[in-house]
């Protein structure tokens, strides 16, 4: 059997609702045991994305393979090694917690009982609560503790910290390291807040229009981006070797976000390092439509 | 060994180093100021990424890269631990030396002046001179 390296591979990926598109074009492979996040603007792909890699949609278009397979409601075998959370996290809300774990045990023949009530004695979450008298922030611990008791080798995340306070954003996203520091399971997630795609993700893929825009390791990304900034002088144009993704002026100068593929040196420029965000942000503008309809050139991949 | 975990991580989401670059640093911090000495334990990985919220394999990149600088030393089922083989601290004397010299620097700089802005820029500014003149 060959060892599968990446959990996620799509080639032209598309799906079509209607006469629009949900995503399109989409080419991009996640490695295995990352922890990936998918950003995007609402409406840019993401929840497409996993529903289609959880096998609950089909594409219209290009291929999908999850853990090596391709992902369609029938693949039982995939339905076993990977844990999907939708955005809406469905929970019975007049169920107990106890009562929910007990439907996971016997719905999901890799279920651990063990690892669903340690994660949920260390939340403080008592397993004779009703579902609906959890606050916002427990439901949606029980309901990622119900997808990671499955212990799935890929879990996919539909905005798993959506609108929860700090704290329990912080406890669910610590949850959700645990995890991944005991099991090895790698994680594909959506997220808005790009806060915590620097604090927990290795690998980001930014979604524009339906596109991929970027995609890959979070540290190659950071090594490969600049601000360069410069003070008049402002029709001086960067060296070859670099792209500038995002640009703006003030009255005295320009500052340019910069991916560079050589060490930079010109001492005319300013030179500084971008965070993650910054850069993540930088992509997402420059994929928005109203700037001259002009999209990120060439989509950088996975490749390294 | 008490068991506290030696060193608390923290990350700085805007200093735009890579968060296995931050752990990097604390360690070799705490090295160099004698927080952390020969024999001393790292957390462990599922310690830290309690303690903060951060992605494993962050901590393990980390503890890895220090491995090979000769800082830690990775004991099979036990755990990583500080190996001063190398001559990473330069001694406390030398330490204090530099804190100085420093501290002198920024009296004279604001005597003359500059504000603690201004300072922060020059020292950023000789800090990335020397980041090229090494790279």
């Amino acid at each position: 059997m060959i060892e599968e390296t990446s959990v996620l591979e799509a080639v032209n990926l598309g799906k079509r609702y209607r006469r629009t598109w949900g995503l399109q074009d989409c080419t991009l492979t996640i490695p295995k045991g990352r922890v990936a996040a998918l950003v995007g603007p609402n409406g840019s792909g993401k929840s497409t994305l996993l529903r289609m890699a959880a096998g609950l949609q089909e594409p219209s278009a290009g291929t999908l393979r999850v853990l090596g397979q391709s992902p369609s409601p029938g693949t039982n075998d995939l339905r076993e090694r990977v844990g999907y959370l939708d955005q809406d996290r469905p929970l019975y809300k007049s169920f107990r917690v106890a009562e929910m774990l007990r439907f996971g045990e016997m719905n999901n023949p890799t279920w651990s009982m063990d690892v669903a009530k340690n994660h949920l004695a260390l939340l403080d979450i008592p397993l004779r609560s009703r579902v609906n008298n959890l606050s916002g922030g427990q439901q949606a611990q029980v309901a990622l503790t119900l997808c990671l008791a499955k212990q799935p080798e890929l879990l996919l995340l539909d905005e798993p910290a959506a609108a929860l306070d700090p704290v329990a954003r912080e406890d669910l996203l610590r949850l959700l390291m645990r995890q991944v520091a005991d099991s090895g399971s790698s994680v594909v997630l959506s997220t808005h807040a790009l806060s915590d795609v620097a604090a927990i993700c290795d690998y980001v893929v930014v979604l524009a229009h339906a596109r991929v825009v970027l995609s890959n390791d979070t540290e190659y990304i950071v090594e490969t981006h600049r601000i360069l900034s410069i003070v008049d002088d402002s029709d001086l144009v960067p060296p070859p070797g670099v792209t500038i993704i995002n640009e703006q002026r003030s009255a005295r100068g320009r500052s340019l976000l910069v991916r560079v593929e050589l060490p930079f040196n010109d001492d005319r420029w300013r030179v500084d390092r971008p965070t993650l965000e910054e850069i993540v942000m930088a992509y997402l503008r420059e994929g928005s439509p109203h700037r001259d309809g002009r999209h990120v050139g060439e989509i950088e991949s996975g490749a390294r | 060994m008490a068991h506290h975990p030696s060193l608390t991580f923290r990350l700085d989401s805007q200093s735009g180093l890579a968060p296995y670059r931050q752990l990097v640093d604390q360690v070799r911090l705490a090295v160099r100021t004698g927080l952390l000495r020969d024999g001393d334990q790292l957390p462990s990985v599922r310690e830290v990424v309690t303690q903060i919220t951060i992605n494993p394999n962050t901590v393990h990149r980390a503890y890895r890269e220090l491995e090979h600088q000769g800082i830690v030393e990775g004991r099979a089922g036990l755990g990583t631990f500080i190996t001063l083989h190398l001559s990473v601290a330069p001694d406390a004397a030398d330490h204090g030396t530099f804190e100085q010299a420093l501290h002198d620097l920024v009296i004279n700089a604001r005597r003359a002046g500059l504000d603690e802005e201004t300072i922060r820029e020059l020292m950023r500014t000789a800090l990335r001179h020397d980041g090229n003149v090494r790279s």
